[in-house]
Formats: C-alpha cells, structure tokens, sequence
C-alpha cells in the first residue's frame, strides 16, 4: 500500500517536473551549462581517482590500462616517508586549531572593549590587510622578514644572540607556518565573531551592572554565550577542514631542509605525483586523504545537526 | 557609572595590545615596501627597517624596464579579467535558478553543488583531466577549472532569494521571459552583489598562482605570480614543473624580490579600501545562511 503510494507520487512529481521544463525552459536551460560544467571539472576527476587502483601512463588513458587493485594502497603503507607526512599533516592541523582558531575570537572581545569607533575601526581596517595578499607575496615576506639580515635576526643580533636560520631548521618550521597563518588571519576570522557580538541585546549588560556584575563578569556570563553558537558552527566548519592546512603556502615555505617537519600530504602527493610522475602512486595517497576529510566533514556536520540544528546541507 | 581601577588598567593594557597588534600585521608589509627602496648594502646590514636606507629608486626602473616583467604582469591582468568575468556569469548562472521559485528539484541540485565544496577529485585527477583536454599551456587551465566558488555562488543566491518576488510577477503579466526578467529587472537590481563578486573573484584570480605553476612550461605565459615565484625559490635549486632552473643558480637580491613584491600587490592596495568594504558585506551576507 505505502510502497504503491509512493510510486504513484513519484510519477505526480515527475510529470510534474516535465510540465515545469517545458513551461520554463529558459530557467533550465541557464542551469543546463553550470552543471555540465560540473560533471566535467569535479565530479570527472573524482572518479578519476580510479587511477588509483588501475596503472597509469601519461599520454595513456585519462582511466587508466590496467587493473592493479590495492598494489598502491599497500606501497604508501610500508612508505615511511608516508607516516612522516600523516605525522606532519596531523600536528600542523592541530597546532592551527588549537591557535589560529581562538586567536580572532580574542582579538574580537578585545575589539568590542573599545569606546573610540574611529580607533576601532583603524585597527580592523589593518587587521583585514594581510588576507587579501597573495600567498606568494606572504611566503616572500616571510622569507625577507626572516632572513639573517632580516629585521628579526637584526634584533636577534643586537640583544647578543647568535643569528638563526629559520627557513632552513625544522625545528623552527612549525612555529614560522603557524604565525604566519595567524598574522594572516587573525583580523578576518574576527570579522563574524564582530558581527555576532553587535546582536548581543544591551539590557542584558544593563541588567547585569544593576546586579553589581563588573565588566569581567559580564564577559563571561553575557558576551561568551552570546558568540556562542558562532563559535560551534565555525569550530565544526573548521574540524569539517581539519586536513585543509593551506597546502599552497608550505609548497612555497618548505625545502628539503625542512621537510621532516614541513612535508605534509598534500605537498608529498604534489612531489611524487607531478614531480617524480608516479601518477597512480600519488592518486592513492590523495585519495585516502580525501576519504578521511570526507568523513571529517560528515562527522563535523552530524555533530553540527545534533548540538545545534544547525547542518551545512 | 564609576569604572573600577582595575578595568582602567585593562583599558589601557587592551589599547596597547590593539596597537602591538596593527604594528605586528603591518610591519613585514612596510619593511618590504622600506627594502625595496633602499640600497642593497644597508639591507645586507640590516638596517632597514620601517624607512629606506639609502634611497634608491634604480630598481624600480630596471625591473619595470625588463620585458618579462611586463609581459607576465600583463598576463596576470588578462587572466584575472578574462577568469573574473567566466566565474561571475557561471555563478550567476546558477546562483539565479535556484534563488527561483518556479525552479523544481531545488534541494538534490543545491546538494549537487555544495558536494564539490567538500569532496574534490584531488590534485592528480585534476591534473590529468586538464592536461588531457588539452588545456596544458593555455589560458583555459587556470580560469576554467575554478571558475566556480560555491561559497561565492550561495552569497548570490541569498542576494537574489531577497528580491521581492513581485517585481518578477509584474514582469510576467507585461510578458517578460525569463531571460528578460533577469536582464532587465534582476541584473540591474543586483549591481552592488555582482560588484562584491567581481572584487571576489578578481582578488583570487590575480592572486593566483599553483594552476599556472603546474600547467604552464612557457615564460611568456606565466603570471607575474610565477614570476614572483621563480624569484622567491629561486635561490634554492628545486626544480617544479613549471620552474625554470637555469637562472634559479643566481642569488637575487632582497632589493629587487622587494620591488616585485610592492608591483605585485600594488593593485590590491589600490582597491584594499573597496575591498574592504565590499568583502566584510559579502561575509556578513553569506552568513546568513551559511
């Protein structure tokens, strides 16, 4: 009965969607392009990542010559340079989340103490700056700020330290990435915690200072809950691109000098796929990383649903 | 109402952490712009920090004197003209019908786009897809396949969702198609989104660089992104795919990457104030609905 009525249903609708085409087929049609578009440019290679599991030869077919299965699945698990990287990627993700992540929400409760809006809106104005350079103008500061004749080393010297070498130190690669994502956006990731805190309503701060409640206190019970629910969507959103580091930034950041920290998966796939030409081998590893970013943003997005109704689809 | 001492003390503490913070986001940017108008001995000294040291302007000219300069710099203005204009009308293309009411299987296509957000075939299928269309070498490689930011796209599709509807009813009963309905109500309508979309899409695209780095060989192709590139790493011996090593042996100097770098930005700074604004708009309006 239930599966009868169902079918009958689906064919309303069907018929339905024909009769919609055919009465507004220019609105389709503006779609039509668009989505071939996508079929071709994003859904294609993902099902180009079947060269993962078939030989690839450039200049063969776009598909693959022949079937190998889990040959190139099994070759990056007993690849130690693997684990380095699934190391790497991991702790780098980490260390952004732990810091780029609060840091705006800081710096936009800082913000909001201010009463001069002129001064405010100065030090938003400059905080905004860095976003918009292009990421091989900032991977050039970095290398010039950082230089041994940079302006930090200059200090290094004249409080009588020996000089260092950042950009050629492992030990030091994390620590320069993760400031520079930090100085990068600092000042936009503040920008919706901003919007958030102008919603909060001001009789609730009313209210609290009759109760005798100091500005500290307010902060704490008035503002932090009100950004709240921002704070979880964006810390969901963020988990969701947990693996998403900004791969185009350690490409130009790292060397050879630096890659036992600095190598992540992405830049490993980038060297063993395009440099050294093993197409298939670094289709694997990408793809895994894919996979496991997938189920990052779908666990992100069923935790989203379930603590706050609120899901990104 | 009487402020305590202590959040006095954090007033000012606060101030002077806002201002730490201006100084700490602005000062690699002066340095840069100081370096590349002092002379190369005081940077190698290190003594230019905030205010050239030995002014120099030489650089500028030789640097805006070398062809190559100017034909990626070119470059860079076609692509990023050429890119903004393909991913405004294909987002426009989009974001209009499913902002449409009349539109049916609305939720399994936004579910289509939205996917490609968080899932994507990964850096080699790309790579092999692009190439095998024939794509290597040519402008289609870096403005065809990103020409789409979904997220910019969702922005639109808000913009567009808030239109009174019965401007478009009013055009129907004069007999407006649908083509006509957008181009002559929707379109002008919707001139400060389109606005925010294009400074968008112009930022990425001038800023642009992997896809011309992995898809281009030919130096009279590249963007002055590359260009900027090769010269950054240049230094180092690595050799990319799109990098030429034969002059990466020479050690160029802080002085003339300087110089590249405030020509490259330069237009960015130029529109900074419009972007500013337009940007903070469009992020606001898109966190509507996310």
């Amino acid at each position: 009965m239930e599966a009868a009525k169902k079918v009958k249903e689906l064919k309303i609708s069907k018929n339905e969607l024909w009769t919609s085409i055919r009465k507004d087929w220019q609105l389709y049609s503006l779609i039509l392009l668009p989505v071939i578009y996508l079929i071709i440019f994003k859904y294609g290679p993902m099902f180009g990542n079947i060269i993962a599991f078939r030989r690839f030869i450039p200049g063969g077919s776009i598909m693959g010559e022949e079937w190998v299965g889990l040959q190139y699945f099994k070759m990056f698990l007993n690849d130690p340079t693997f684990y380095t990287v699934f190391a790497n990627t991991f702790i780098l993700a980490f260390l952004l989340l732990v810091i780029t992540f609060p840091a705006p929400i800081i710096f936009a409760l800082l913000l909001n103490e201010l009463k001069n809006q002129l001064f405010k809106r100065f030090v938003q104005t400059a905080s905004y700056l860095p976003h918009f350079f292009s990421v091989v103008v900032v991977a050039g500061m970095v290398f010039e700020f950082l230089a041994l004749n940079g302006p930090i080393n200059s200090m290094i010297a004249n409080l009588g330290f020996e000089k260092i070498s950042f950009m050629q130190m492992p030990e030091w690669f994390r620590t320069v990435f993760v400031s520079v994502d930090l100085w990068q956006s600092l000042g936009w990731g503040a920008i919706l915690y901003l919007a958030a805190l102008t919603g909060i309503n001001e009789e609730l701060y009313e209210a609290a200072r009759i109760d005798g409640a100091n500005r500290w206190k307010q902060t704490i019970h008035i503002t932090l809950p009100g950004i709240l629910p921002t704070i979880v969507v964006l810390l969901i959103l963020n988990i969701g691109n947990f693996l998403q580091i900004g791969f185009e930034k350690v490409l130009l950041l790292y060397n050879p000098l630096t890659y036992e920290t600095g190598d992540v998966i992405a830049t490993y796939v980038y060297r063993v796929g395009l440099e050294s030409g093993s197409f298939s081998y670094g289709t694997a590893i990408g793809l895994f990383e894919s996979v496991i970013g997938l189920v990052l943003v779908l666990g992100a997005n069923y935790l989203s649903y379930r603590i706050t109704d609120n899901s990104l689809w | 109402m009487k402020e305590s001492w202590k959040y006095k003390i954090f007033k000012v503490f606060n101030v002077t952490i806002l201002i730490f913070i201006v100084f700490a986001t602005l000062f690699p940017f002066l340095n840069i712009v100081a370096q590349s108008f002092s002379s190369e001995s005081y940077i190698n000294a290190g003594e230019v920090t905030l205010w050239p040291k030995g002014f120099n302007i030489e650089t500028y000219k030789v640097i805006m004197s070398d062809n190559m300069f100017w034909i990626n710099y070119k470059n860079t203005v076609i692509y990023t003209v050429i890119g903004t204009l393909i991913s405004l009308i294909l987002s426009t293309m989009i974001a209009y019908p499913l902002a449409n009411k009349r539109l049916k299987g609305k939720k399994f296509l936004t579910l289509f786009f939205v996917f490609t957000m968080f899932f994507n075939g990964g850096l080699i299928p790309n790579y092999v897809l692009v190439t095998s269309l024939g794509f290597g070498n040519s402008i289609w490689a870096i403005v065809i396949p990103n020409a789409i930011s979904i997220f910019n796209m969702l922005i639109m599709r808000t913009f567009f969702q808030n239109i009174p509807d019965e401007l478009e009813e009013a055009a129907i009963m004069d007999g407006s198609s649908t083509f006509g309905i957008l181009f002559k109500i929707v379109l002008p309508l919707s001139k400060p989104i389109l606005a925010t979309m294009m400074l968008f899409y112009a930022v990425t695209h001038w800023n642009s660089w992997f896809p011309a780095f992995i898809f281009f060989s030919e130096k009279e192709l590249f963007p002055v992104s590359i260009y900027l590139r090769n010269m950054i790493k240049g230094a180092e011996a690595t050799v990319g795919t799109g990098a030429t090593s034969a002059d990466n042996l020479v050690q160029i100097s802080a002085n003339i990457k300087s110089v590249t770098m405030v020509l490259t930005v330069l237009p960015i700074l130029l529109v900074y104030p419009y972007i500013q604004k337009y940007f903070v708009s469009g992020v606001m309006l898109g966190s509507v609905k996310g």
